[in-house]
């Protein structure tokens, strides 16, 4: 155990140094820099700038070191936590990001936790009614909740949650409560504020979810020890709780490797569309003006989400599933 | 990976047939085994319309895509009567609201406008080879046909749906060529040659999946300079897309080829001194062909969303070239679609293409192994 640990922590710092380069390199690929936007809008609210003015901006902004050096002075001062400055908010990235993190992470997290909860019951639900009414919808719902583009049905949860709900949507409180001190009801309506994006992010997982989850029940209910159980004269809720929903939920676990991308993907866009303080719409924005250390920085860390997710989830199939063995 | 249900119920006549499994080629197996998940037929015709109607667009259309009406800002969806025994729209006109002064577009229900068929309109040039000005439907001037309504512009959105189709639909088909391409040449090489070659490639493959891939594609497209001619700056965004995608085809691929390697038939080969170029072209793709092509049809829809996301965000197609993702950047805020719901047209496209090729893919992965 504390092997198989040490080893993937290894191998995961080896991912993410590769992850680095690559990723440094691809937001240094687009001609240009950060500068030239700056300079444009110097230009507009004060007219022309002089060769030494721009010159001391290029010294100071460091544009036009080569790109390896660029990356050691980023690099050398991430491990040390300090990742740099954003060339637009004038601020260490740091400081930008941290908040922002934190609430994707959290956003990622409960969504997956939803998804959970949700296609368990309709997975066990379809499969031990299966080719019923019901298990038809189930199964239709699948296939529409995979094909709707996520941004699409935040939008159209947003417009039934300001028709139908009269919830004011958009932020992560309504506007009476931005500067309000915390209290319960200004957490009552950042937990409503809440549902709609987890909906959102949790939509295309928990189709997947749920349609593994009745395959692999169906699979189960087909073994002996089923049969048996139910020719001991168990009740029917016992022989499929206790028995069957038990072996058939690893899969599950298993499966969370291939829906995180899918929840971070679907929380960044979520998040711009909705408007929400998460590393989406700041990502977004950094990438389009190039506001370098800022759109790295969450690059590697959106990765370092995805790593370590998968990581707990490799721990959680072996807690789960004694049989797993970690090598 | 889990194993994944089969859609289709099993019908009566699949018994009957059982019999003669062993005596007909693999192939007419799995004709009839697609056959028999009807979803997955009703999928595929859809898509076959909607890719006759997308190269048809400007035929189709009875307005030009780009013209701008300002007249027509907003204006709804024409409303279509039968008030004189055959199908006609009343017109609509823009009237300057005198106290607020805003322009509305009001119906005026006077005078039915009926919709003729084959009539002259703008001239257009469909896959930019037969020029024509005749088109599939249309009416009078004044009144102006609008299905789907317009846009802030006065703009068809019918017939930039139709136009933008050309481009979302066609790049979940480039796109998974590509990967396609990509996958199998690097998955092949991988599991044919093993050691350091599948090692490598190995890694490679993990390194990419270890970004999350929204903010991949993100990266990738945000490196691409804006001012690019469209077709250009149409193969990157697809480039893009399946840069990013083949990572999964290629362990497929290898998987598969690993298995053939070790087959008797293989060393058979081998010893015949059949070339390792002939071993794989004659008897690794061939076999693992029908897998390839599962595998690539699941990975359309992925490539269609996320063009549509990465032009909804921006970074993807940009203004003036028309995709439904940059048409459903116009209905970005609610206030829009609260207004004029119309404007979320595009989006039921991309619903319904997508379903669609999910819907085919699931019949073409149970058709694939009819012995199952």
């Amino acid at each position: 155990m504390v092997n198989f640990l040490i080893r993937r922590l290894f191998y995961m710092l080896v991912t993410l140094f590769f992850v680095s380069i690559i990723g440094f390199a691809l937001i240094e690929l687009p001609p240009g820099s950060y500068l030239d936007s700056e300079l444009q809008r110097l230009r507009q609210l004060g007219g022309n700038l002089s060769q030494s003015q721009i010159r001391s901006l290029e010294i100071r902004y460091g544009v036009n070191d080569p790109t390896y050096l660029k990356y050691w002075k980023w690099v050398s001062g991430a491990v040390r936590g300090d990742f740099g400055e954003s060339f637009e908010y004038k601020k260490p990235v740091g400081e930008l990001i941290w908040g922002r993190l934190l609430f994707s992470v959290t956003l990622a997290f409960s969504s997956l936790i939803f998804a959970w909860l949700v296609s368990i019951p309709l997975g066990v639900y379809a499969a031990t009614h299966r080719y019923t009414i019901p298990d038809y919808l189930i199964t239709a719902m699948q296939f529409i909740g995979v094909a709707v583009p996520q941004f699409l049905l935040a939008l159209v949860l947003m417009v039934f949650a300001t028709t139908v709900l009269k919830q004011e949507v958009g932020g992560l409180v309504s506007q009476r409560f931005v500067n309000a001190p915390m209290s319960w009801e200004k957490f009552w309506d950042f937990v409503s504020h809440l549902w709609i994006p987890i909906i959102v992010i949790s939509a295309g997982s928990t189709a997947w979810l749920t349609r593994v989850m009745r395959a692999n029940l169906l699979d189960v209910l087909n073994m002996q020890y089923i049969q048996t159980a139910r020719a001991k004269g168990l009740k029917e809720g016992v022989v499929i709780w206790k028995h069957a929903v038990r072996n058939a939920i690893h899969p599950l676990v298993m499966a969370i490797g291939g829906v995180l991308p899918a929840l971070i993907s679907g929380e960044v866009i979520a998040s711009i569309v909705l408007n929400l303080p998460t590393t989406g719409p700041l990502l977004v924005q950094a990438l389009i003006k190039q506001d370098m250390y800022l759109a790295i920085t969450m690059v590697m860390f959106l990765s370092i989400m995805l790593i370590v997710g998968n990581l707990i989830a490799d721990l959680l199939l072996a807690w789960v599933d004694p049989r797993v063995r970690l090598e | 990976m889990a194993s994944v249900p089969t859609t289709a119920p099993e019908s009566a006549g699949k018994k009957k047939k059982v019999e003669d499994v062993g005596q007909i080629p693999q192939w007419k197996l799995m004709v009839r085994r697609f056959r028999q998940s009807r979803l997955s037929v009703a999928g595929g015709i859809v898509l076959i319309c909607m890719y006759i109607i997308v190269i048809l667009a400007e035929f189709i259309a009875p307005n030009d895509y780009q013209k701008i009406e300002a007249d027509y800002q907003y204006a709804r969806p024409s409303e279509i009567t039968f008030a004189a025994g055959w199908p006609g729209i009343y017109a609509q006109q823009a009237i300057l609201d005198k106290e607020n002064f805003t322009w509305t577009v009001e119906t005026d229900y006077s005078t039915v406008y009926p919709i003729n068929f084959f009539v002259e309109g703008h001239s257009y040039k469909i896959l930019g080879l037969f020029e024509s000005n005749i088109h599939l439907f249309g009416v009078q001037a004044p009144a102006k046909l609008y299905f789907w309504g317009a846009d802030g512009q006065g703009r068809d959105i019918f017939a930039r749906v139709l136009k933008g189709g050309q481009v979302s639909m066609s790049v979940g088909l480039v796109g998974v060529t590509m990967v396609i391409v990509l996958g199998s040449i690097i998955g092949t090489a991988s599991g044919y040659f093993g050691g350091m070659i599948d090692n490598l490639m190995q890694r490679t493959i993990e390194l990419i999946q270890s970004f999350p891939t929204l903010p991949l594609w993100l990266a990738l497209a945000a490196a691409l300079p804006r001012e690019m001619p469209v077709v250009q700056r149409y193969f990157f965004i697809t480039l893009v897309l399946a840069l990013v995608d083949w990572t999964g085809l290629a362990r497929q691929v290898r998987g598969k080829v690993m298995a053939y390697r070790s087959a008797d038939y293989t060393a058979a080969a081998l010893a015949a001194g059949g070339s390792h170029l002939r071993i794989i072209l004659t008897h690794m793709l061939p076999n693992a062909l029908s897998h390839i092509i599962v595998v690539a049809a699941l990975a359309i829809p992925g490539v269609i969303l996320g063009e549509t996301a990465l032009s909804f965000l921006g970074l993807g197609m940009l203004p003036p070239a028309v995709s439904w993702g940059v048409l459903l950047r116009d209905a970005q805020q609610v206030q829009v679609i609260m207004l004029y719901p119309w404007m979320l047209t595009p989006g039921i496209a991309v619903v319904l293409a997508v379903l669609c090729f999910n819907l085919l893919a699931d019949g073409l992965r149970d058709a694939v192994d009819p012995y199952g």
